[in-house]
């Protein structure tokens, strides 16, 4: 039974189509890359399944749940976390308050709790301090807590990202770009938090155009080219199909 | 002589608006040397470690403001000084609603003057023509205020920048439009006279000291508890929404239901101070809600800075005192001073805050597409 479902999706932006029939699924525990060249439709196919855009046809769903049509925060609180390719931390919140917003959903303090500061919000706000604390400890930033998220350099920005959509406690982890800007330790650190999500029993979703990462990290691979599916399987067949290596033009798999 | 004495320290703290200010766009957010303004109490009570002193710095803050606030009819018995300080009072509040729906959630009201409208000729028409005790009136209008914020919010909120500025503005005009021409009700331009004080038992507050208690005790309760939501789960989703919706609704928070919340609140405020001045005053007329005081609003929050509700605060202290300090040498010099401030603001304080940065960005492209998002426009990329 797949934790992830993606049937016949079709995106068109006015005459354009973004993704045309794409077809794949994700498996439980599994580690799935979504590659292909700029503009194939990755990101695009990210925003469907995150709720952020709806697509023109087809169904995406995750466990038992149909997602088509769902707003962004309900995807969210069925358990699909997800990151940004261009980060979007809170750059004026400290890097503790962005993962504490993390975990908004497993919280239910609401305006009047809060505005008058009831034991029961200021409970609350404890464990989701701890709660945010421990993200922070998982991918070491335990000693930037204080620091804003804006002041934060472009590889640790990536794992406040992870920490961020860790704390709303994801089934699914859908990773946009994670390696982007990171140098060779800071990728091969990535490497090892992302196994470990996987071994915690989090099934990863990643795009990614860091070629070695992907290969490296990857249980399976689908290949997205002007929209179209042209490849799904392990990564030592993808690296010599054929359409896969065409679409890529001389670039090195 | 009696009133010069007060009026100085105020004056001081009216100059540390400016630092306030500085201190926001810095970045860093040292908090201003001045006793009383612990500045970016939620940003530290998230970041300062225990949260417990934090908040016990911030109580400390607001205590000497209390202490200051309500000693002040001590010193100053001149009626046009206490009068200034009433109005100071409830355009706090007023202040604070837009504070918190502007700097903490990052939205825009160019017609917020239209929910001052509603409070104070709710309470009027309801305590003048139909009977209503005064504070049922309030409560009555100020219910009606947010039942037409959230009919207003839930379209207004999904447009961004310019088009929620522009989609507000039409707002308060309509309402002003509806106060001149529901004449029945409003007796049009005339306004409505005859607006009883309000009294508690015995207590009458048309008598000015009585009157500075009253407003400025509630106007520091919603102080204190507009602090309390800045740093409480529902602040912190207001200002991670700020900086990026779609961040914000993929870890689950319901962008625009919070949005929608935030006007509404700031409705409600709005309503109140207005039904306080209305009672006041004893009359309302179309002219006290017009779009002027709308932007007079906004530079408030403008002036004050976007980093804690205590600029709400530095905001309405300059917005008001300044005027009554420029009208003793030239009347007309009033509006020249605000718009020269807010040209000055505008382009020295490098403000985080959506519909200005995104306005920056686009002056700094020379003009590109008007639907930006206020977190950056960033590309989604494909």
């Amino acid at each position: 039974m797949p934790v992830l479902k993606v049937e016949h999706v079709t995106k068109r932006f006015g005459g354009l189509e973004a993704l045309k029939d794409v077809t794949f699924s994700v498996h439980e525990q599994q580690i799935k890359a979504l590659i292909g060249p700029n503009g194939a439709g990755k990101s695009t196919m990210f925003n469907l399944i995150a709720g952020a855009d709806k697509p023109s046809e087809g169904s995406i769903s995750f466990r038992a749940h149909d997602l088509v049509g769902r707003p962004a925060h309900a995807v969210s609180r069925l358990g699909v976390g997800r990151t940004f390719q261009h980060s979007r931390l809170f750059d004026d919140l400290s890097v503790l308050e962005n993962v504490m917003v993390g975990r908004y959903a497993k919280t239910t303090s609401g305006v009047v709790t809060g505005v008058l500061r009831l034991p029961r919000h200021s409970r609350e706000e404890r464990q989701t301090e701890e709660a945010a604390a421990r993200a922070l400890r998982r991918v070491s930033l335990a000693d930037k807590a204080a620091e804003l998220a804006g002041n934060l350099p472009v590889g640790e920005r990536h794992l406040l990202e992870i920490a961020r959509a860790l704390a709303t406690e994801p089934d699914l982890l859908l990773l946009d770009e994670p390696a982007a800007g990171l140098n060779e330790e800071e990728t091969a650190r990535l490497s090892t938090y992302v196994r470990k999500m996987r071994d915690d029993g989090i099934t990863v979703l990643l795009v990614e155009h860091d070629m070695g990462f992907v290969m490296d990290i990857s249980d399976e691979v689908v290949v997205l080219d002007y929209g179209r599916k042209i490849a799904e399987g392990p990564p030592l067949m993808i690296q010599s199909n054929e359409d896969v290596i065409r679409a890529y033009l001389g670039e090195e798999i | 002589m009696t009133h010069r004495g007060p009026e100085a320290p105020e004056l001081t703290s009216a100059s540390s608006a400016g630092r306030m200010g500085d201190g926001a766009a810095g970045g860093t957010g040292s908090p201003p040397a001045v006793p009383g303004a612990p500045g970016r109490g939620h940003v530290s009570g998230g970041s300062g470690g225990t949260p417990g002193r934090a908040f016990a710095r911030r109580n400390a803050g607001f205590v000497v403001l209390a202490v200051v606030v309500l000693c002040l009819p001590l010193f100053v018995s001149d009626i046009y000084y206490l009068s200034i300080l009433a109005f100071m009072a409830t355009r706090f509040i007023v202040v604070i609603g837009l504070n918190l729906l502007m700097a903490q959630a990052g939205q825009i009201s160019l017609g917020h003057a239209a929910f001052v409208g509603l409070g104070a000729y709710g309470s009027a028409i309801l305590v003048t023509k139909a009977g209503f005790n005064p504070w049922v009136a309030m409560v009555v209008a100020a219910a009606l205020s947010a039942a037409v914020a959230v009919v207003i919010g839930i379209p207004t909120l999904r447009l961004k920048g310019h088009y929620l500025a522009m989609a507000t503005l039409g707002f308060g005009e309509i309402v002003l439009i509806l106060m001149i021409q529901l004449k029945g009700l409003t007796n049009g331009t005339d306004g409505i006279t005859g607006v009883p004080p309000l009294t508690i038992g015995g207590l009458d507050f048309s008598e000015p000291k009585a009157y500075h208690f009253l407003v400025w005790g509630v106007a520091l309760v919603v102080f204190l508890l507009a602090q309390n939501l800045t740093s409480s789960r529902v602040g912190r989703s207001l200002r991670a929404l700020r900086r990026s919706e779609i961040a914000a609704e993929s870890l689950g928070v319901n962008t625009s239901y919070r949005k929608v919340q935030v006007f509404a609140l700031s409705a409600v405020l709005a309503s109140i101070a207005g039904s306080f001045d209305a009672h006041y005053i004893q009359f309302v007329s179309p002219d006290q809600f017009s779009i002027t005081f709308s932007i007079i609003l906004v530079t408030s929050v403008v002036v004050g800075g976007f980093r804690s509700v205590w600029g709400a605060l530095w905001g309405t202290m300059v917005v008001v005192i300044l005027p009554e300090v420029v009208k003793r040498f030239n009347e007309d010099a009033v509006n020249l001073v605000f718009g020269l401030m807010l040209i000055l603001l505008m382009i020295f304080t490098p403000i985080r805050f959506g519909w200005l940065d995104g306005l920056r960005k686009r002056l700094r492209r020379g003009g590109g597409a008007p639907s930006t998002p206020p977190d950056g426009g960033r590309k989604r990329g494909g």
